[in-house]
């Protein structure tokens, strides 16, 4: 796996990890309670950084996906 | 009569339609009906993949947690997502392998990898084992949708018949197509269905998102965010880390991957299914919004909080389209797994023991066995009683025992031989049935072990253990057959 493909590991690990350090309801952020709004920048941040993977994945390039 | 009536029965009679259309200028074979010819283009694969996931269980069990638990569901939306995460390196190579060898099922999998039938058989046994109560749970919930949204018109038994009759034949006239055809129409639904209840009821009730939560807040402290013992942060945690691994796991969700026509299907979808996953989001805001409105519902009951605050809500012709929603989540999935579930008990229980069995004779007798589990499937649930629920934590806790003979078998040198395979499965299988059916938590078993430790998803300790007797028949069957990956 190559580097950039690690930094996937960065919003499962804010969802695992933030439970311990964020688990309150104040403030609220967008409406929502603090852990709650934590846990959906992390699957906001999941997307950006799968769709950063994807497009500097050289495997994505070739014209057909070989074995 | 009232106006929820015809539009639950339009939906249904829709679903049947798409799904007996998808057929047409397709021949049914085995490799069509079980897998879609494995032609699948991003958007068929994006819609069964959040099909098999948005069942009945995310609809009423989402928001009925949102009521009844708090805090303690934001777990479902970080396990979904980390399904998805995972989803980015380990389905291209499992497609891959499952097209060279024309696999159709989940069992098949482990038995070209492993080259061992018995594993297959395994592998065919624990997956009967979680499909039945998954089944079970979807079709529970239909009844549970239209005897609440028809207004008590049609009772659940009613109900459950005529879903499975519906879904038994679109099943055997057009297979996975059939599925992903109805997965169209029901995402599409639901989609609109949840983000409008999901803004309308706070706004409707609250005057807004922030001013819910800080009413729930003001009246229940604490409940919005995880309690210090039982489902706290290590139950957060560990839970998540435990179904997100296991998920993949389950037969008709491990058969979605054949269906694929390019393994880049899965990248691109691992970029946008972490993003849909926050129409949770919306089912949670719906859950919560009934905790102030509809209070009382415990137990089993709080899976209803959605349908009770809608029913006090709108009118009769929106809760139909919220109760036509609800059928479809439970049509989709419970399609997907009755055709994984005859496959394989045709491929991997029945044709390792008949000799002569063709591809067209086992794909004959798969469509011929759809409506006998649909039939067993029924009584269960009919006749099942409360036992399920205990059946349906086993079968989460039990298919999440094929994921390390899975994720080694994608190791360039698998560490595990055939025999620690199988033997880890074993030893995890077993564990969970004591564990599960006795209903133990580490919290009992080891009363002296440090308060977080406790909550620990007592599912770690199965895997643990099957992890450790998968290594340990491994080295000591070493010098023996080694799986060689090719």
């Amino acid at each position: 796996m190559k580097l950039i493909q690690w930094l996937a590991a960065l919003p499962a690990l804010g969802m695992l990890a933030g439970p311990f350090f964020l688990n309150r309801v104040e403030p609220l952020v967008l409406g929502m309670p603090l852990l709650l709004a934590w846990l959906v920048g992390c699957t906001v941040a999941t997307s950006a950084i799968m769709a950063l993977i994807y497009l500097t994945d050289p495997a994505n390039r070739e014209p057909e996906e070989g074995p | 009569m009232n106006a929820a009536l015809p539009i639950i029965a339009l939906a249904v009679v829709v679903a049947l339609g798409l799904g007996l259309r998808a057929r047409s200028g397709h021949d049914m074979d085995m490799e069509q009906w079980s897998v879609g010819k494995r032609g699948f283009g991003t958007l068929l694969v994006f819609l069964l993949m959040a099909g098999e996931i948005y069942t009945t269980f995310t609809f009423l069990g989402g928001s009925g947690w949102a009521y009844g638990k708090g805090g303690p569901t934001y777990y479902i939306l970080c396990y979904l997502t980390l399904i998805y995460v995972i989803s980015y390196w380990i389905l291209p190579p499992a497609w891959r392998f499952a097209k060279e060898r024309n696999l159709f099922s989940q069992p098949d999998y482990f038995a070209a990898r492993y080259d061992s039938r018995s594993l297959g058989i395994l592998v065919a046994l624990v997956g009967i084992v979680a499909l039945v109560p998954y089944m079970v749970l979807q079709l529970k919930g239909l009844g549970i949708i239209v005897a609440t949204a028809s207004y008590g018109a049609i009772s659940p038994t009613l109900a459950i018949w005529i879903g499975a009759v519906v879904l038994t034949v679109y099943v055997m006239v057009s297979g996975v197509r059939g599925s992903a055809w109805t997965a169209v129409l029901k995402d599409f639904m639901i989609l609109f269905v949840v983000i409008f209840l999901g803004i309308y009821l706070p706004y409707h009730y609250y005057g807004g998102i922030g001013a819910m939560f800080t009413a729930i807040d003001g009246a229940k402290p604490g409940f919005l965010a995880l309690p210090d013992r039982g489902q706290s942060a290590t139950w957060f945690a560990s839970t998540t880390l435990l179904t997100a691994l296991g998920g993949w796991m389950f037969p008709h969700i491990f058969a979605s991957i054949y269906t694929a026509s390019d393994a880049r299907t899965f990248r691109r979808n691992a970029v946008f299914l972490p993003l849909y996953q926050l129409m949770l989001l919306f089912v949670f805001f719906a859950g919560f919004s009934a905790v102030l409105q509809v209070p009382g519902l415990t137990g089993p009951d709080v899976d209803l909080s959605l349908f009770k605050i809608a029913l006090q809500t709108f009118p009769p012709w929106f809760v139909g389209i919220i109760g036509a929603t609800g059928v479809l989540t439970a049509l989709v999935p419970g399609s997907m797994i009755l055709i994984a579930g005859s496959t394989l008990i045709a491929q991997n229980l029945y044709r390792p023991l008949a000799r002569n069995a063709t591809d067209a004779t086992t794909g004959r007798l798969a469509k011929g066995i759809a409506p006998l589990l649909a039939l067993a499937c029924v009584g269960f649930t009919l006749y099942g009683g409360e036992t399920i629920v205990q059946l349906l934590l086993i079968g989460y806790a039990v298919v999440t025992q094929l994921f390390p003979a899975f994720i080694f078998s994608l190791m360039p040198n698998n560490p595990l031989t055939r025999a620690g395979a199988m033997a880890g499965i074993l030893a995890g299988v077993a564990a969970v049935a004591v564990t599960v059916v006795g209903g133990y938590t580490l919290a009992k078993l080891f009363p002296g072990l440090p308060g977080p430790v406790q909550d620990l998803n007592i599912g770690v300790v199965a895997l643990a253990l099957n992890l450790a007797v998968a290594f340990a028949v491994s080295l000591a069957g070493r010098g023996g057959q080694r799986t060689a990956i090719p």
